[in-house]
């Protein structure tokens, strides 16, 4: 059982509680600098897919986890990341431009939108969201200088340092480059939200009506929000891009979009720790699924192969159970098992119970 | 020179007038209470001087400024903070989260400063932190610095409230019906409290209330409303003895 002691202001203000919290992420971070050498070629692929879905993840966290607006759309704004990267390079351009390119287009188009788009709220504000990632396929289509058509585009090989790094040939160095991308966005999210910008972001999330009471503007709150949400989400696009290393309109499908905020709520809404649970399910899931069925053809002679959409019923129970047992995902499990485990043997049963909430001001939302 | 000057103002909801040529003013140090029966328009009131509300007509005079056309996020700044008849906390946060939401109108930083987290944002960090635990002090939650709002009981969110209003260091306080809900013992301390508030902090306070125990107790001026108008303003005393309040609240005596 610990307990932690509190003498400073800046035992709450900085990122890490006390040196054992410090230590678990340093162990944490060694374990990912070491991924090379401890997994073989194809599972550091893996990862490396988990860390860029994790960074998609973490735009859409952003806006729908801690500001409370849903976003149906946020796959239009990993093709826009991805097809400004692609196109830019193409152009000569440096990687390292592109790819800030790809953010500051993203997050300045997600801006533009977001005035009025954000107007709206709950299930309208999903299906405008919802429209968005419909147009970009057709967008994607006719955009054909930048986007390549139907054919789409290839991804060209990265010049960093004087170094080439691609996804096949040196996979190791394209994995580090997608954890560098990671570790910094996660940082700065970090920051934000131990400051005043992430505290009106959850303002607007819980009350809009008392926010602006306090001095918050809500309609800028949500742009800012959305818009370095769309930003960080096209990084992510573009780093995509490199992974598959092709790309075309139906990269991005409104599927796309629907995963991604699944991701997210399997995650946990509202927690940073929520992208990155929820990405670890999205990518690993379906490896998992085949490592079954061959188990089961193989060990069992049960032909599972024989009935095609598992993948997607056992993530559709998987949501509906998240939903029923743990609405905050799996990172309310990890925090429950985390708390046992910190205050054991003295965990009581009820201590999760949700509590009943108070009525709120219904007239002004 | 009056702190608050509300002159003749209206709102209208479709037919209804829900607030029709109110005029008062507040004077600095003073509690002002508003009383009235339900859906007297008190709540209206308080909503249209923190600009939640357009008012079709009438004006708003905050410490020598005209407030009406003032966007509802910059009333905060000039130094009006409110709580709401029902708990508006920010219920996924901490107490103390909820008390820095309550800075967000004095904040220095903007959000490239903050994404970087310079030392700039630290020490506007710290200073926030310092006045949030001045206000933690004087309204004794220290032991519920760390704690979630979704799990304390509705006494303790009622003060939180106020905290968070204090919080933004205002010079006129809107307080709803602080008193709602509370068991004796409760509102007996958000007397103590109103007082401290108006003699220690030396602000003003502008109150919504039914109980007419802490009225009396805490208010220097009443005013009475119903359906929209004023009906009657002075002292708690003279307010509950003037015939108009008493028939707005209990209807006229039989005719024959």
């Amino acid at each position: 059982m610990s307990n932690r002691f509190k003498s400073r202001y800046d035992d709450d203000i900085n990122l890490f509680e006390g040196r054992w919290h410090l230590a678990q992420y340093a162990i944490l971070m060694a374990l990912l600098v070491a991924a090379p050498w401890l997994l073989g070629t194809y599972y550091l692929g893996e990862l490396t897919a988990v860390l860029v879905w994790s960074l998609a993840g973490l735009g859409l966290m952003l806006i729908s986890g801690h500001t409370g607006q849903v976003s149906l759309g946020h796959a239009a704004f990993m093709a826009i990341g991805a097809f400004t990267n692609l196109a830019l390079m193409l152009r000569g351009w440096h990687f390292l431009p592109a790819l800030l390119a790809s953010a500051v287009t993203s997050g300045v188009i997600g801006a533009i939108i977001s005035r009025p788009i954000l107007r709206m709220s709950g299930i309208y504000l999903a299906i405008a969201t919802l429209a968005l990632s419909i147009i970009i396929e057709d967008v994607a289509i006719i955009a054909e200088p930048i986007t390549g058509g139907v054919a789409g585009v290839f991804a060209p090989p990265i010049a960093l340092f004087g170094m080439e790094i691609d996804r096949y040939a040196t996979p190791e160095a394209f994995y580090y480059l997608c954890l560098a991308v990671l570790v910094l966005v996660t940082l700065g999210y970090l920051n934000l939200l131990r400051s005043a910008s992430g505290r009106s972001f959850l303002a607007v999330r819980d009350s809009e009506v008392s926010a602006r009471a306090l001095g918050v503007n809500v309609a800028r709150a949500k742009t800012l929000s959305f818009s370095l949400s769309c930003a960080i989400t096209g990084l992510a696009g573009a780093l995509y891009a490199h992974l598959a290393q092709a790309v075309n309109y139906e990269s991005f499908l409104v599927l796309i979009s629907i995963t991604l905020l699944l991701q997210v709520v399997i995650g946990g809404l509202g927690s940073v720790h929520g992208a990155f649970f929820g990405a670890i399910v999205v990518v690993l899931l379906p490896q998992l699924i085949a490592i079954a069925r061959d188990f089961f053809d193989n060990a069992a002679g049960i032909k599972i192969a024989a009935y095609p959409g598992m993948d997607t019923a056992l993530f559709a129970l998987l949501i509906l159970l998240m939903v029923i047992y743990e609405p905050r995902g799996l990172y309310g499990v990890w925090f429950k098992v985390r708390t046992w485990l910190q205050l054991f043997p003295l965990y009581r049963k009820g201590m999760f119970r949700r509590t009943r909430t108070y009525l709120k001001t219904e007239r002004q939302r | 020179m009056s702190l608050l000057q509300v002159k003749d103002l209206s709102i209208s909801f479709g037919g209804v007038k829900a607030v029709d040529g109110v005029s008062f003013t507040v004077e600095p140090g003073e509690v002002f209470t508003l009383v009235g029966p339900n859906g007297a328009g008190k709540s209206t009131i308080f909503n249209l001087i923190s600009r939640l509300y357009e008012p079709s007509a009438g004006q708003i005079v905050f410490d020598g400024q005209d407030i009406t056309g003032l966007p509802a996020h910059k009333v905060a700044g000039l130094g009006i903070a409110r709580t709401f008849q029902n708990i508006e906390l920010f219920d996924h946060s901490s107490v103390l989260q909820n008390l820095l939401i309550g800075r967000h109108c004095r904040r220095n930083t903007r959000w490239f400063e903050e994404l970087l987290f310079l030392p700039k944002v630290r020490r506007s960090e710290r200073q926030h932190r310092l006045l949030v635990e001045e206000v933690i002090d004087f309204l004794d939650l220290a032991a519920y610095r760390d704690k979630l709002i979704a799990g304390l009981p509705y006494g303790v969110r009622k003060v939180v409230e106020i905290a968070r209003a204090l919080s933004s260091e205002p010079k006129l306080i809107l307080l709803d019906e602080p008193a709602s809900g509370l068991s004796v013992e409760e509102t007996q301390n958000m007397a103590w409290w109103i007082e401290d508030m108006q003699k220690d902090l030396g602000l003003t306070v502008l109150m919504v209330e039914h109980d007419m125990s802490l009225v009396s107790r805490v208010s220097n001026r009443v005013l009475a409303v119903s359906e929209g108008r004023p009906l009657a303003m002075g002292t708690a005393a003279e307010v509950q003895a003037d015939p108009k309040v008493i028939e707005a609240y209990l209807g006229t005596e039989a005719t024959s």
